[in-house]
């Protein structure tokens, strides 16, 4: 048995050592709102935080994972209301939407560590996510704003 | 029985249930093309099924049935926003329930050919205007008053002179009772209160908190996972397997062959059942299989080219349009171009991979899925389990993508038969590599352009494709040119220029090919467009005026000024490129500009894009933008990135690290422009996407005089 701390909740889960992450989380817990898009940390769409960093989960071992803090998707707020989340909704990014749980746990980190990130800064903490449907331009947009409205609330987020 | 039996008296007599809510939904005659409107509160379910579309419960609350798949295109939005404005209701009022798949409830469901909305938006409207119309006549009748002195708004009918109103909630078990009045007035555009207003999408929220439910986060009570190796040369069958290392594999419970249908043939992998999805992973690949695909040629890239371009210098083709006579003027006048033109086979590579859950039970199946055309899956499973259509029940999830690919019957028909011999629930997971090898694809298509110029004037035009044609995997007839062949090309260049020709010369190869966003004009584009540069440089004309002069259309002369105004076109310096290009695709016209220039290392960049899109009719321009974004950047992928290639019958893509993407660093700048007009409505999703190669081609040639004939192409080495 695993340990599992996901979004500030403790799991205990029946994986072999070597099982990614994203499978004992989708599969074993049942949160699926982490997704998997290529499986060779190629694409993004599985990224999660594991003690405030963020990593692939389809590449990274549930055994790594065992004692430190993961958030999914799911954990990002608890309203839907992370600056990301509200600017991605103000400025209509999703398509199909399937790759932005990635994107936004991407750009969390981006944001937490830079607050007021240029369009250079976006290109390189963002490059490593996919998004067939193009929402790029709209990514972009969505995280200057989310960067304003951070800015607004003090940063408390 | 299906409604299609039921004559119009029975189907719109309501039965004594009546009275719980209002409940409207469509007749769909064989006959007529418009659907009629019937009041079908009531109607008890074993006489006719009931084809609700719209349902107002006493209440108030009102719960509309999306028959069509949102995959990204925002019909979870455009058919709301539809609805909810000649219905008079606020749009968060309205619940949307995902449809099942059933062709006698909704007519045709295929989300494809960017129909969601055009092929609907009349009958919606009608809809919804019929429900607000019995509405208001069941109020004035309550209050005594004539019809015309209330109206509707928000949810409740009011009456004008005193300010009195019902909330809809209390109308509806009087207004079920009435028959659907056959008549009714629509609003004018200039009326519209949430219709072509940006409004916001309502499945946003979903998707950035994890909650939205796509197919592969179904899951169901004792569901097993199951991965297949399938034939890696796509067709043919499995000699034999060596399961017992799979077997081992902690998690893995079964191995067993499994045939799966593909349109009017078959093929045959071997799947791994397991408790989940990485031992079901480490299963497939811990499999020996030995297939036999004796009969199916191994073709190579190189070879597929070769072959279709020495038949074009050699065969002329089955024509499908051809007026006047292209060829004696060919022989004839002045000064003559000919070139080919040749585009790739490409993978859809929707972000979420194919997948489906199935649960077989005997008597009955239910199929949940990212599913693009649920009453084909029906119809298919139906047939080929010969079970009866309503024990096959098919939902549709979110797509993660769909492009076209989600269209195919393939992966619904294996997971039916996984399901079936393990006897329990199963969700089938194609992983990255089978979703990039195995197709169906676009297919790559060799073009030869032909032209005729004399005393400054096209006179002729001719044009050949060769290419696999989609409609022969459903069994369309080998003896007529591929239908699509002109697909792209604008309509009005058939007046203005007398002797035109578009003939198909026909390819075949073992491999699927399927519908791909904006299907054939996805590639007829490129070369269409590419010709008409060079058809207007050699007649010594600006690219844009020959458009002009030939596309005698008021809508394409409309685009074309406001292709110029918003780009600049004109005003164009010396050191930038400009290339046009104007598609039509799915009944919409799009325009596009791309200016493209050096950067200091002396390499290309794309500077800007302006994007003119004439969909007539539309319901939220900020979706129409988005699309239009979206095609733009598949489309750039498609010219400059990636491509599907065969050798020895394989594919040699797998995943994303060699069938590379676009990524956030190689976006130019898009800007889109939407033409207003009340034309009827044409379609979104895919026709922002095939005038993009061709103006960058264009853009190209115009700054280095290099002229680009075959996609894709590295941007950074021209
Ligand atoms: S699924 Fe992990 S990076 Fe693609
Ligand atoms: S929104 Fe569809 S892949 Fe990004």
């Amino acid at each position: 048995m695993i340990n599992l701390n996901i979004n500030q909740k403790s799991y205990e889960v029946d994986a072999d050592p070597d099982m990614p992450l994203l499978w004992a989380i989708r599969d074993l817990v049942g949160l699926t709102g982490t997704k998997y898009g290529c499986g060779v940390a190629q694409c993004g769409a599985c990224v999660v935080h594991l003690n405030g960093e963020a990593v692939r989960s389809c590449v990274t071992k549930v055994s790594r994972a065992e004692g430190k803090k993961i958030v999914t998707i799911e954990g990002l707020s608890k309203n839907n209301d992370h600056p990301l989340q509200l600017a991605w909704n103000e400025v209509n990014v999703p398509q199909c939407g399937y790759c932005h749980s990635g994107q936004l746990m991407s750009a969390a980190v981006l944001l937490r560590e830079n607050p007021n990130p240029t369009d250079e800064d976006i290109d390189s903490a963002m490059s490593g996510n996919i998004c067939r449907c193009g929402t790029y331009p709209r990514i972009r947009k969505a995280i200057h704003l989310a960067a304003e409205l951070h800015k607004k609330e003090g940063g408390t987020k | 029985m299906s409604t299609n039996q039921v004559s119009r008296r029975d189907f719109l007599r309501v039965s004594g249930l009546a009275g719980t809510a209002l409940c409207l939904g469509f007749y769909f005659p064989s006959s007529a093309k418009e659907a009629e409107i019937v009041n079908t509160s009531g109607v008890p379910k074993s006489e006719v099924e009931l084809n609700a579309w719209i349902h107002i419960d006493t209440d108030g609350k009102v719960t509309i049935f999306n028959h069509r798949a949102e995959m990204g295109q925002g019909s979870f939005q455009s058919v709301p926003q539809i609805i909810a404005e000649e219905l008079e209701v606020d749009l968060k009022e309205v619940n949307i329930i995902l449809a099942q798949g059933n062709r006698e409830k909704y007519g045709s469901q295929i989300t494809g050919g960017s129909s969601t909305i055009r092929g609907s938006y009349k009958n919606l409207l009608k809809l919804s205007a019929t429900a607000r119309i019995m509405l208001i006549t069941i109020a004035a009748k309550k209050w005594n008053v004539p019809i015309t002195a209330c109206y509707a708004e928000s949810g409740h009918v009011l009456h004008k002179a005193s300010g009195k109103k019902f909330h809809y909630g209390e109308l509806v078990v009087d207004a079920s009772k009435l028959e659907a009045p056959k008549e009714v007035v629509l609003k004018k555009i200039s009326e519209y209160k949430l219709i072509r207003k940006p409004l916001h999408r309502q499945d946003t929220p979903l998707k950035t908190n994890g909650t939205a439910i796509f197919g592969l986060d179904k899951k169901l009570p004792g569901m097993l996972y199951a991965t297949v190796e399938r034939n890696p040369r796509l067709r043919g069958i499995v000699k034999s397997f060596d399961a017992s290392a799979a077997l081992k594999i902690p998690g893995v419970t079964k191995v067993f062959k499994v045939r799966m249908g593909v349109f009017n043939t078959f093929r045959e992998g071997v799947a791994v059942v397991a408790n989940s999805t990485w031992a079901a992973m480490q299963g497939k690949k811990a499999l020996k299989v030995e297939w036999d695909d004796s009969g199916f040629e191994h073709i190579n890239t190189t070879e597929i080219y070769r072959r279709q371009q020495e038949d074009l210098q050699t065969k002329e083709g089955l024509y499908l349009k051809k007026q006047g006579n292209p060829d004696d003027i060919l022989r004839q006048e002045g000064k003559t171009i000919d070139v080919v033109y040749q585009t790739p086979y490409q993978s859809h590579s929707c972000m979420e991979p194919v997948n489906c859950v199935a649960h077989y039970q005997g008597d009955k199946v239910e199929i949940w899925g990212p599913i693009q055309a649920p009453e084909w899956v029906q119809d298919y499973i139906s047939g080929q389990l010969g079970l009866p259509k309503e024990k096959v029940i098919v939902n549709m999830t979110f797509l993660g993508g769909g492009f076209g690919r989600k269209a195919f019957m393939d992966y619904p028909h294996e997971a039916t038969m996984i399901s079936k011999e393990i006897g329990a629930p199963v969700q089938v997971v194609w992983t990255r590599e089978d979703d990039a090898t195995q197709g169906p694809y676009r297919p790559g298509i060799s073009y030869r352009c032909q032209g005729a110029i004399h005393n400054g004037e096209v006179t002729a035009l001719k044009f050949r494709m060769s290419g696999q044609n989609n409609d022969h995997w459903r069994g369309g007839k080998t003896d007529q040119a591929n239908r699509s062949t002109s697909e792209g090309f604008l309509k009005p260049y058939f007046d203005s220029i007398k002797n035109i020709s578009f003939a198909e010369v026909q390819f075949e190869t073992p491999v699927p090919t399927m519908w791909w966003r904006s299907v054939y004009a996805s590639t007829n584009g490129f070369a269409y467009e590419s010709f008409l540069d060079e058809v207007a440089l050699a007649a010594g004309k600006d690219p844009l005026d020959l458009r002009r002069q030939y596309l005698q259309d008021e809508r394409c002369q409309r685009l074309i000024d406001k292709m110029e105004e918003v780009s600049g076109w004109k005003k164009r310096k010396k050191n930038e490129g400009f290339g046009a290009a104007i598609t039509e695709c799915f009944s919409s016209t799009v325009g596009q500009i791309v200016k493209v220039s050096k950067d200091a290392s002396g390499k290309i960049k794309i500077d800007q894009v302006w994007a003119v899109m004439d969909c007539g009719w539309y319901v939220n321009p900020d979706i129409i933008r988005a699309q239009v974004e979206g095609s733009i950047i598949m489309a750039l992928g498609a010219a400059t990135i990636h491509e599907i290639t065969f050798k020895d019958g394989l594919v040699e893509q797998r995943n994303f690290y060699d069938y590379k993407m676009p990524r956030i660093t190689d976006i130019p700048p898009i800007e889109v422009h939407i033409m207003e007009n009340d034309a009827d409505a044409g379609g979104v999703g895919e026709p922002g996407l095939p005038a993009f190669a061709p103006a960058l081609t264009n853009a190209i040639f115009d700054l280095t005089g290099k002229r680009i004939r075959k996609l894709p192409f590295d941007l950074s080495a021209v």
